[in-house]
C-alpha cells in the first residue's frame, strides 16, 4: 500500500507545479500587469524615472524565465512573494482569508454529500413511478441553475422573506448556512445524479437478484449488497466535485458578501495582482489534489478488486495463471494485506 | 443423479414442490410477451427434474416463478405454484421472503456475476444464516465453515476472508452451493449451475449438488440446455419449446424413445450423436504441402508461459482440433497462426511459407488465405455495420481505397455468393447484426471467412454459444463447405462431442503444452495420457451416445 500512495504523492507534487507554471504562463500572456498599470495610471503621475526603479524593484524587467526561475525559487523556500496591489505578502493574505473558506467549503461539502445520499435513495426506493421520476429530474434542473442564481434565491427566501439567516456575515455559524447550501446544492447534483444511476446499475446485477432469492428484503439488499457497490463511482465524483466547490466559493462569497479566498481571487484577478492569482491557484491546486488523493485511497479501501490491483502491480507478476478446481488462486492476497 | 435411487429419508407422502397450469408473461411495450405457458409438473422428495430447453423456451423463466422473482416487467398470468401443499404464489412479500433461501433456494447460473465482487465470500453465504436462523455471529461463522467443508474446501477460513475475484469459477460455484444449501431446503432450483465452467469442473460441481441431496433428500430443479447433463442427471427430463412443455417423462423413458417430435429433434442433434462420414478415421490425403506447420511454439505473456513448445501438422483438407480447457493456450495458439499475435518463440509455415519471422505487413498477403471465425460474432461485428459491410469488410481491407468505388458491385456479388455458401439469403444484405438470431449471425461470421476464398479456416469455438439444433446445423454446414471447397480447418474447442464430430486429428493442450495428439478415433477410443482420460470422463451426456 505504501509505494502505491507514495506514487500518487509524486503525482500530486507534478500536478502541482504543472498548475503553477500553466497560471504563470497564462498570466504573463495577458498584456498588463499591476505595476504597469499603476505607472501608467493618469492620476498616479510617477515620473519615468520611479516607474523603472518600481518595475526593477518587484523584477519586472528581467527576461520571462528569469522571473519564472525565481519564482519557483522563492516557492520552494516557502515564500509566495507580495502582493502587487496591497504590498502585504501574498502568505499572510491567503491565511487570513483560508479558515473562512475551509469552513464554508467543508460545510457546503456536508450540506452536499447529504442531498445527493437522500435524493439518490429516494429517487430509486420512493414508493411510486411518478415520485421516482420527479426526484430523479431534481438533479439536472439543480445543475442546470448558476449558483449566483441559487444564492440570491437563497438569499431572497431565507433571509428577507423568511428572516431565518442574516443576510451578511456576521460571524455566527448561522450566517454560513445561506452560502454552505447554495455551494451543498451545487454540488449535490452531478453527485445524487451519479449516486441514482449506481443504484439502478447496482439493483440489475444478478448477485442482487440471489440475494433476494435468499430471502433478504429490499432494506437488506439496500444495506449488504447496493449501498457499497453503488458508492463507488461517487467517491470517484467526489473528487471532483471538490474542484468546483473551490470555483463555487469564488461567487457564493461574492453573492453574500463574506470574507475568503473567493473574495481575494475576484480581486486580484482585477488587479492583475499575479503573485496573488498565483497563490490562489497553489493553494486551490493543493485542495483539489489531496481530495483526489484521499479518494484514490479510499477507493481501494472499499474495493478489493483495486486492492489486488494495486499488489499484483507491484508483485510484477501476472494475475492470470489458471486455476484448477480447488487449488489456490496464484494472485491470492497474502492475509494481512486483506486485512488492512 | 443417474437416479432411480429412492430418497433414503423415507418418501413423504405427496409433492415437496408442484406447479399446476403455469403461466407467465412480460410486458413488453403495450402488449404482454408470454413466455410460460399451462406448464404443470411435480416433484416429490429427493427428486431431480431437468427442465431442457433451447435459449427462449421459457425455462429460466419458470424456475424465476417458482421463486417469485420475475424481473419487473414479468407477471402471473395464472396457474399456481405449492409448496409441500401450499399455495404460495402470490403469498405476501414478508411471507414469500421466509420461504426464500430456506424452504426454496437457488443456485444461479453465472458464479461470476451472482456473487458480489467486493463482499468476502464468508459473509455472502453467512446471509443465509442472518436471514433465517437465530444463531449468533459465533455460531454463524462455525456453521459456514461446516458448509464450506461440505461443498469440499479444506482452508476454510482462509476461504471464508477471501473475495470473489480471488477464486477460480468452480470455487465460486462451490461459494454459491454452500449458500444454497445453508438453511437446509427442501428444493434447490438449479439454473444452469455449471454453463461456462471447464468440463472437469462442470462434473466435480454436477457431482457436488448430487452428493447433497443424496444426503439431505433434497429435491432440485435442474434448468439446463445441456441435454447430456440432463440425461445423466435426472429422474424427470421435461422438455420445453416456446414456453410449453412438450414432454414430460421419466428420464431413462425419454432418452430411450422420446414421445414428442421436438425431443426427438433435440436429441439427434445432440453432437454425440452427430455421424458424418469417414471422420475420425485420420483420412485426408495430404496433397501439396502441409496447410499448418508448427514446430516447437511458444508464446509469453510477461512471466507467463501461455503457449509452451507446441509442434504439429495440419494436412489440407482436413479439420485439426486443438482441444483443452480454459488456461490451456489453444486460443493463444489460433490466434497466432492467424497473425494476430506474435509468437514468442518457434516457428511457424503457413502452405508452405515461413511466417515466423514475417512482420505484420508482410503477414497481409497470406491474410486473405487464413481467416478465422470467433466464438461470439456479436462481439467480432462492427453494430453499425450492416450484414454487406461486415462480409465485404476481408474484400475492402485489401483494396486500394481507390478503386473502392469501382469495385463495389463485383464486392457485392462476392458477398451474396458466400452468404449463399453460408446458406443465407441475399436478402439479408442490408440487415444489422442486432437483427440476427445466434445461428444466423454465425453463419454471417462464416461468410465473412469465406468472402476472401481462404485455404485455411481457424474456428475458435464456432458454435459454444449456440442452441443444440442450431449448432447441429452449424456444423453440418461447415463439414459441407469442406468437402465442396478443401479446406483445411483448425478447430478450437472445449467440446469433444463437437470435436469428434467433424475433426480427423486431435491435440490435446494442458498449461501449454500438447499432452497427446493423433487421429480422434485413437486419441478418444484409447487415450493414452490420464488427462485425455479424464476430460474423456468428464463429458457429459454419455447416456446419450449412441455409437
Amino acid at each position: 500500500m505504501t509505494p502505491y500512495i507514495l506514487r500518487r504523492l509524486v503525482q500530486a507534487v507534478l500536478v502541482l507545479w504543472a498548475a503553477y507554471t500553466l497560471t504563470f504562463a497564462l498570466l504573463t500572456a495577458l498584456p498588463g500587469d499591476a505595476i504597469s498599470n499603476r505607472i501608467n495610471n493618469p492620476q498616479n503621475q510617477l515620473t519615468p524615472e520611479d516607474g523603472r526603479t518600481l518595475k526593477a524593484f518587484y523584477g519586472l524587467d528581467r527576461p520571462i524565465v528569469v522571473q519564472y526561475a525565481h519564482a519557483l525559487d522563492a516557492l520552494l523556500h516557502g515564500n509566495l512573494g507580495y502582493s502587487l496591489s496591497s504590498g502585504s505578502t501574498v502568505s499572510s493574505l491567503l491565511g487570513d482569508a483560508l479558515p473562512h473558506t475551509l469552513v464554508l467549503t467543508a460545510l457546503g461539502l456536508t450540506f452536499g454529500v447529504l442531498v445527493a445520499a437522500a435524493l439518490g435513495i429516494a429517487g430509486s426506493y420512493a414508493p411510486w413511478s411518478r415520485l421516482r421520476a420527479l426526484l430523479q429530474s431534481f438533479p439536472a434542473l439543480a445543475a442546470s441553475v448558476p449558483s449566483f442564481v441559487v444564492g440570491i434565491l437563497i438569499l431572497d427566501g431565507f433571509s428577507f422573506r423568511l428572516r431565518l439567516i442574516p443576510a451578511v456575515d456576521d460571524g455566527t455559524f448561522l450566517a454560513l448556512v445561506g452560502p454552505a447550501l447554495t455551494l451543498g446544492i451545487m454540488i449535490a447534483a452531478p453527485l445524487a445524479q451519479v449516486f441514482t444511476a449506481a443504484i439502478t446499475a447496482t439493483r440489475r446485477q444478478p448477485f442482487v437478484h440471489v440475494l433476494q432469492a435468499r430471502g433478504a428484503g429490499e432494506h437488506y439488499v439496500f444495506r449488504h449488497g447496493v449501498l457499497r457497490n453503488a458508492s463507488l463511482p461517487v467517491i470517484t465524483m467526489l473528487g471532483l466535485a471538490v474542484g468546483e466547490l473551490i470555483a463555487g466559493s469564488v461567487v457564493t462569497e461574492a453573492v453574500f458578501a463574506r470574507n475568503g479566498i473567493g473574495q481575494i481571487t475576484l480581486n486580484a484577478v482585477n488587479t492583475q495582482d499575479l503573485p496573488v492569482v498565483q497563490g490562489v491557484v497553489l493553494i486551490s491546486t493543493t485542495g483539489y489534489v489531496l481530495v483526489n488523493l484521499l479518494a484514490d485511497v479510499i477507493h481501494p479501501l472499499i474495493d478489493p478488486r483495486i486492492r489486488a490491483d494495486i499488489l499484483a502491480r507491484r508483485a510484477k507478476r501476472p494475475s492470470r495463471a489458471r486455476p484448477g478446481a480447488d487449488e489456490a488462486v496464484p494472485a491470492r492476497l497474502p492475509d494481512e494485506a486483506v486485512a488492512s | 443423479m443417474n437416479g432411480d435411487s429412492p430418497p433414503e429419508s423415507g418418501a413423504a407422502p405427496g409433492p415437496v414442490l408442484s406447479v399446476a397450469d403455469l403461466s407467465v408473461g412480460y410486458r413488453v411495450g403495450p402488449g404482454t410477451r408470454t413466455a410460460v405457458r399451462n406448464v404443470s409438473f411435480e416433484l416429490a422428495e429427493g427428486q431431480v427434474l431437468a427442465l431442457v430447453g433451447e435459449s427462449g423456451s421459457g425455462k429460466s423463466t419458470i424456475g424465476h416463478a417458482v421463486l417469485d422473482l420475475l424481473p419487473g416487467n414479468g407477471r402471473l398470468l395464472g396457474g399456481t405454484v405449492s409448496y409441500r401443499g401450499r399455495t404460495i404464489s402470490g403469498l405476501p412479500a414478508r411471507q414469500l421472503r421466509q420461504l426464500r433461501g430456506r424452504a426454496i433456494s437457488l443456485i444461479p447460473q453465472d458464479p461470476t456475476l451472482s456473487l458480489d465482487p467486493i463482499r468476502r465470500v464468508g459473509s455472502q453465504v453467512d446471509d443465509v444464516l442472518r436471514l433465517h436462523t437465530g444463531l449468533d455471529a459465533e455460531a454463524r461463522r462455525t456453521k459456514v465453515h461446516e458448509l464450506f467443508e461440505l461443498v469440499g474446501f479444506h482452508d476454510v477460513e482462509r476461504r471464508y476472508r477471501q473475495f470473489p475475484h480471488e477464486l477460480s469459477g468452480g470455487m465460486r460455484q462451490r461459494v454459491l452451493i454452500a449458500a444454497a444449501v445453508a438453511a437446509e431446503p427442501d428444493v434447490i432450483i438449479a439454473d444452469e449451475p455449471t454453463s461456462g465452467l471447464d468440463a472437469t469442473v462442470q462434473a466435480q460441481v454436477l457431482d457436488l449438488i448430487d452428493d447433497l441431496r443424496r444426503r439431505t433428500g433434497t429435491a432440485v430443479v435442474l434448468i439446463t440446455h445441456d441435454l447430456g447433463v440432463a440425461a445423466d442427471r435426472s429422474d424427470l427430463v421435461g422438455v420445453l419449446r416456446q414456453g410449453r412443455l412438450v414432454e414430460l417423462a421419466p428420464t431413462a423413458e425419454f432418452v430411450r424413445s422420446p414421445r414428442d417430435d421436438y425431443s426427438r429433434h433435440l436429441l439427434d442433434s445432440v453432437p454425440a450423436r452427430l455421424e458424418f462420414p469417414d471422420r475420425g478415421s485420420g483420412r485426408a490425403p495430404s496433397h501439396g504441402p502441409a496447410a499448418v506447420e508448427v514446430t516447437n511454439l511458444r508464446k509469453h505473456y510477461g512471466d507467463h508461459v501461455a503457449v509452451d513448445g507446441v509442434s504439429f501438422t495440419v494436412e489440407q483438407g482436413e479439420t485439426f482440433a486443438v482441444v483443452g480447457e480454459s488456461g490451456s493456450g489453444k486460443s493463444t495458439t489460433a490466434r497466432i497462426l492467424t497473425g494476430l499475435v506474435p509468437a514468442t518463440a518457434g516457428r511457424v509455415r503457413l502452405l508452405g511459407t515461413d511466417v515466423g519471422d514475417l512482420s505484420a505487413k508482410a503477414f497481409r498477403p497470406l491474410r486473405g488465405d487464413v481467416q478465422i471465425v470467433f466464438q461470439n460474432p456479436h462481439a467480432s461485428f462492427d453494430p453499425r455495420f450492416d450484414v454487406l459491410s461486415v462480409v465485404a469488410e476481408p474484400l475492402r481491407s485489401f483494396q486500394p481505397v481507390r478503386s473502392r468505388h469501382r469495385l463495389r458491385r463485383e464486392n457485392r456479388d462476392r458477398v451474396v455468393a458466400a452468404l449463399e455458401a453460408a446458406s443465407l439469403p441475399a436478402s439479408f444484405l442490408h440487415r444489422h447484426p442486432r437483427e440476427l438470431s445466434g445461428g444466423q449471425r454465425q453463419r454471417v461470421a462464416i461468410a465473412r471467412a469465406l468472402v476472401s476464398d481462404p485455404r485455411i479456416v481457424v474456428l475458435d469455438e464456432p458454435v459454444s454459444a449456440l442452441d443444440v439444433s442450431v449448432q447441429a446445423q452449424i456444423l453440418a454446414l461447415l463439414d459441407r463447405l469442406q468437402r465442396e471447397r478443401g479446406l483445411t480447418y483448425v478447430l478450437i474447442s472445449h467440446d469433444l462431442a463437437v470435436v469428434r464430430a467433424i475433426s480427423d486429428h486431435v491435440a490435446v493442450m494442458r498449461h501449454g503444452r500438447i499432452v497427446e495428439q493423433g487421429a480422434v478415433a485413437e486419441v478418444f477410443g484409447t487415450p493414452a495420457c490420464d488427462y485425455t482420460a479424464d476430460l474423456l470422463g468428464a463429458m457429459s451426456g454419455r447416456q446419450l451416445a449412441i455409437r
